[in-house]
């Protein structure tokens, strides 16, 4: 299991995978936007992508969870 | 001072805002600032005569909110309006209802910003101006297909732009129709959402360029004067990291034709005010193109000051008020050399944002250093806004001395809490390539493989 963390306080612009999606190394799962920069959060390994727990518009902390992979 | 306006309201936020009080308030003008829920505790707030909030930190809801920012002007009797850079200073419709408000708008007038705001409109009259432009396209690229067609005519490599866009934001270059492909549809959707207008251009792209820029004045009578060029190829995804002036890379020949030509493009618009002509310099054949006007006062006007020792803020509420300018004949032969760095909330390395609280903030100061910051310790970058924190600019006589100044200033230069970008300038002033002088456009990516 792959636990996936945003590394800075951003707004989530879009959720480009949807949950329980088969998800390869590297795939994009959502984009961020922070500081007028539109940041991609990879897929940090291949699975099946159990939880997606960011919406869009949500404004996320630096170390809070994004994603998990199974 | 007689004549301009005893008050104005800055419609910005940070460096600039502040920047601006400190011109207002040297001519004895009442500064009033305007602040989101995410900036009331930033210095130009404090610093400024009256503040008034307009709105919670999303920029459409504060900084972008017309209705709020002309009701505080008129809740506090502000007599003009300077809308610093960004945000709504490039918006005609902004200034002309700014203008139909009774007061004073601190720019061009609202033609001129839109003649100039749209990329192939601009592109189109600059041509028929007589300034040199790259070979590119006339109209509006409807989809990928006519992409293709005209990038055959054109050439590659092409460079894809969103017509109505700015600060680098859906720019990307394409060196075959493979590349083409992928990079229209992502500058069509960023330009629909970041500028809220899915026109795209195309133009030859130059492979080895200088970002290079003229600073002109559009006086109150009428003439058009060009006040010296800054050097801007120091860009991360193609934003500004870095700019110099005089530029080590344009002779006193080619500066002359730049100016000409800087000249005759606010001359087509009936320019007044402060405004930048960007071209870029073909370093290969040592021509010019334009490249897009910015009607506004530029992030980096401060090394054009400290080299023609003019405030360009002060010519800005001058002029907006049918003044003459206040320039010294002596201006117009610069003055040594300066340098900007501007200070970003990111990472050194990648270049990726990085929010904070500012736990430290010292910052350096002695001969020929001049430091516009945003802010301060114990306040919080939040992720709202662009990344700059402050703009470092050192003057010398000679580029090296400015240069000596800069590395010892950035070393002086103490911010804790979050990461800034101040040891990617300390590899950038240590660089053989930029102490050279002999740099171009992609001089970060080597600085940065």
């Amino acid at each position: 299991m792959t636990e996936i963390r945003a590394e800075m306080v951003a707004n989530v612009w879009k959720v480009v995978a949807v949950e329980g999606d088969s998800v390869a190394d590297g795939d994009t799962l959502v984009i961020l936007e922070s500081m007028k920069m539109e940041i991609p959060v990879l897929a940090e390994g291949s699975g099946k992508l159990a939880r997606l727990a960011v919406a869009e518009g949500d404004v996320i902390q630096e170390g809070d969870l994004i994603a998990v992979i199974e | 001072m007689a004549g301009v306006p005893d008050s104005v309201l800055i419609a910005n936020r940070g460096e600039i805002a502040r920047r601006v009080i400190r011109t207002a308030r040297r001519l004895g003008v009442r500064a009033i600032a305007v602040y989101s829920e995410a900036d009331a505790g930033l210095p130009y707030v404090a610093e400024a005569d009256e503040a008034v909030s307009i709105g919670p930190a999303p920029a459409k809801d504060s900084y972008l909110n017309v209705p709020a920012i002309l009701a505080a002007a008129k809740q506090t009797g502000a007599r003009s309006i300077h809308p610093g850079y960004g945000f709504l200073a490039e918006s005609a419709d902004f200034a002309q209802q700014v203008i139909d408000a009774g007061l004073t708008w601190i720019g061009p007038p609202p033609d001129a910003i839109d003649q100039m705001g749209d990329k192939i409109r601009a592109r189109n009259l600059m041509q028929a101006a007589g300034v040199p432009v790259a070979a590119g396209t006339q109209d509006p690229v409807q989809d990928v297909d006519e992409a293709l067609r005209r990038a055959e005519t054109i050439g590659y490599p092409v460079m894809i732009k969103a017509a109505a866009g700015g600060g680098g934001i859906g720019m990307s270059v394409a060196l075959d129709p493979e590349q083409l492909r992928k990079g229209f549809e992502t500058a069509r959707s960023r330009a629909e959402r970041f500028f809220a207008s899915p026109a795209i251009l195309l133009e030859r792209y130059i492979s080895s360029a200088r970002h290079v820029e003229i600073q002109i004045l559009g006086l109150a009578d009428g003439q058009v004067i060009a006040l010296g060029e800054r050097d801007c190829s120091v860009q991360r995804r193609h934003q500004k990291v870095a700019e110099e002036t005089p530029s080590p890379g344009v002779s006193p020949e080619l500066r002359e034709r730049m100016f000409q030509a800087a000249i005759r493009a606010g001359e087509a618009v009936g320019y007044r005010g402060a405004g930048t002509v960007e071209c870029l310099v073909d370093t290969q054949t040592g021509d010019f193109v334009f490249l897009e006007m910015n009607t506004r006062l530029q992030v980096e006007h401060p090394v054009t000051e400290m080299v023609t020792g003019i405030d360009l803020v002060e010519q800005q509420f001058l002029i907006a008020d049918g003044l003459a300018a206040n320039i010294p004949a002596q201006s117009f032969q610069p003055n040594g050399c300066a340098l900007e760095l501007r200070v970003y909330a990111e990472d050194p390395v990648r270049f990726l944002p990085s929010p904070g609280t500012i736990t430290q903030w010292d910052e350096p100061a002695g001969p020929g250093v001049r430091v516009d910051a945003g802010y301060a310790a114990g306040n919080v970058v939040t992720p709202y806004y662009d990344p700059l924190l402050a703009k470092l600019v050192t003057h010398g006589a000679t580029r090296d001395e400015a240069l000596a100044r800069a590395i010892q200033a950035v070393a002086g230069f103490a911010i804790a809490g979050l990461k800034t970008n101040l040891p990617f300038h300390v590899d950038l002033l240590n660089s053989a390539q930029f102490g050279s002088g002999d740099y171009d456009t992609s001089i970060v990516s080597h600085l940065r493989p």
